[in-house]
């Protein structure tokens, strides 16, 4: 048997493999918030909740519907996609003039609010969603084995995280989010529709936290709390990363799912709290996070 | 004054900065295809005159025409495509966008703007720096941008907020070689400027401000004979 520190390079890679999808969703999740913070300067703390709420609609589709994994991968999004527009419409685009604090008390309200009705309904126990069949294989790589479908996870999640990057920093509507970003008078002074940005990037950031939910819900269980337990972790991913940076989102969410897995084979017992720690550190060298700008 | 000839119509403009009243009552029109320009000293109220037309400040009452159609019930992002664009004293160039990004941020408004081809022409600098971040330009520079964007949304009045404040004497030419060109075809403008040999040369009228209101008007034929006067009034 190989042994790399001691450590057998199955379980090592095993580890890995892990660590790459949690930071698959980790990346995901805060490129959302990353994007939605970024503009609209509200720390949504109901993103959890939307992709919690994107995995339920997988399941429900399937449940109530039949239909299966592959229409869920675009309806969910959609969906959760159009829930965000509407609470920004009605309730988050009323706060922009407040205290960004009301932004975030209210996105925590709502979070309670989704998870706890999904949790009178549900249960707070999970409910199993099965694998696509086309992806329910894997591949014997001799040194181990790889699923098809987490395979498959880090690609889509690949996929998503450049798309997003593309559209933000290299496309005309790009330009706008970044330019009201920085002067969002200015930039309704010149004719372009600002409310109507702070929508649709709310509707985007919701959508991403929903896509997440669906590819998360045949390998994690679909759970009223599944948001609760990532969203922590998201947020630590954010901080690291830098509010608001879409890159640092993107590339902090891969290098910490990485971090974490690697920090169950050598340490374990330090696993759940690694990513904190490094939030705390990051804070006192770096408070405006390793890829964010000091303003 | 023919009514048809006015692009530009404000009559009694109130404006205010939270509590602050800053602006009393401003009469002034700009007719098609003139070039006014706002003097008054700092604090008088010239900004705020652009911006509470533009309907930047949302504290304002009076009445603001735009070839002769109500302004002041228009959302502020509408306003733009009735044709009227706005370069602020502080230019306002967005340094996370390349200059590229930057010139493209305003979108056409209309046919008859100067295409970016003509654009690179009359700011060949531009064109070299076009893949530079906004926050790398020199003041001229960001000057040049800043103008060169509105023209190319192809607006019919520029309202244009001190554009030689603070700027080497090559560059305020460079401004007012621009200021002609536009001004030939047939671009109205409104301009802010303390730098009365500038103003001269591209205004075809003046309005001088003072706490608020506009207090005369005169066409630029008189500046000449009433420079002392104005010198002691501006405090220059
Ligand atoms: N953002 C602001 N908040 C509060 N008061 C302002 C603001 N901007 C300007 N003022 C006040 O309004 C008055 C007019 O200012 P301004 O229009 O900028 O003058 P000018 O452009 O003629 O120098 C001044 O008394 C100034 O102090
Ligand atoms: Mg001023």
């Amino acid at each position: 048997m190989v042994l790399i520190f001691g450590i057998p390079l199955q379980a090592l890679l095993g580890q890995l493999l892990v660590g790459l999808i949690n930071g698959s969703f980790y990346a995901m999740l805060s490129l959302g918030l990353a994007v939605i913070f970024g503009l609209l300067r509200i720390i949504n703390f109901a993103h959890g909740a939307l992709y919690m709420l994107g995995a339920f609609v997988g399941y429900l589709l399937l449940v109530y519907f039949s239909i299966g994994f592959w229409p869920s991968l675009i309806l969910a999004p959609l969906a959760v996609g159009l829930f965000g527009i509407i609470i920004e419409r009605v309730a988050l685009s009323r706060l922009y003039d407040l205290d960004h604090l009301y932004g975030l008390l209210f996105t925590f309200g709502l979070a309670l609010v989704i998870e706890g009705t999904f949790r009178y309904y549900f249960g707070a126990s999970g409910q199993p969603y099965a694998m696509p069949a086309l992806l329910s294989s894997g591949t014997n790589l001799g040194f181990m084995f790889l699923p098809n479908y987490r395979v498959f996870i880090v690609v889509a999640s690949l996929v998503v995280c450049i798309a997003t990057w593309f559209l933000i920093e290299k496309t005309r509507l790009g330009a706008y989010l970044r330019a009201a970003t920085e002067n969002p008078t200015l930039v309704r002074v010149f004719g372009i529709n600002v409310p109507l940005l702070l929508t649709v990037t709310y509707g985007l950031g919701a959508a991403l936290a929903g896509l997440a939910g669906i590819l998360a819900a045949p390998i994690y269980q679909v759970s009223p709390l599944m948001g609760t337990n990532i969203v922590i972790v998201v947020f630590a991913v954010v901080v690291v990363g830098g509010m608001g940076s879409i890159g640092g989102a993107i590339i902090m969410g891969y290098m910490l799912g990485i971090f974490e897995g690697l920090t169950k084979v050598f340490y374990p017992e330090a696993s759940n709290i690694v990513i904190f720690v490094i939030m705390a550190i990051v804070l006192l060298i770096r408070p405006a996070g390793l890829f964010g700008k000091i303003t | 004054m023919s009514e048809g000839r006015n692009l530009l119509s404000v009559r009694g403009l109130n404006a205010w900065y939270g509590g602050g009243h800053a602006l009393h009552g401003v009469d002034l029109d700009v007719h098609k295809g003139e070039t006014v320009t706002l003097i008054g000293r700092n604090g008088v109220g010239k900004t705020t005159t652009l911006r509470a037309i533009m309907g930047i400040i949302a504290k304002r009452t009076g009445e603001v025409r735009f070839d002769g159609q109500d302004l002041m019930t228009v959302p502020l992002h509408r306003i733009a495509h009735r044709g009227i664009g706005f370069v602020p004293e502080e230019r306002g160039i967005f340094a996370t966008l390349t200059v590229e990004e930057n010139l493209f941020l305003p979108p056409l408004i209309a046919k008859g703007g100067i295409s970016i081809d003509e654009i690179y022409e009359l700011f060949p600098n531009l064109k070299e720096r076009r893949a530079s971040a906004g926050i790398q330009l020199s003041g001229g520079e960001q000057q040049m941008l800043a103008i060169a964007r509105i023209l190319r949304s192809g607006v019919k009045l520029l309202l244009l907020d001190e554009p030689t404040e603070g700027l080497a004497p090559v560059i305020v030419q460079r401004i007012g070689e621009i200021l002609r060109t536009v001004k030939a075809r047939g671009m109205t403008v409104l301009l802010v400027e303390q730098n009365f040999q500038f103003a001269a040369k591209v205004a075809d009228r003046f309005y001088l401000m003072d706490q608020g209101l506009v207090v005369e008007s005169f066409p630029t034929s008189e500046l000449l004979a009433r420079q002392a006067k104005l010198n002691e009034f501006l405090g220059v």
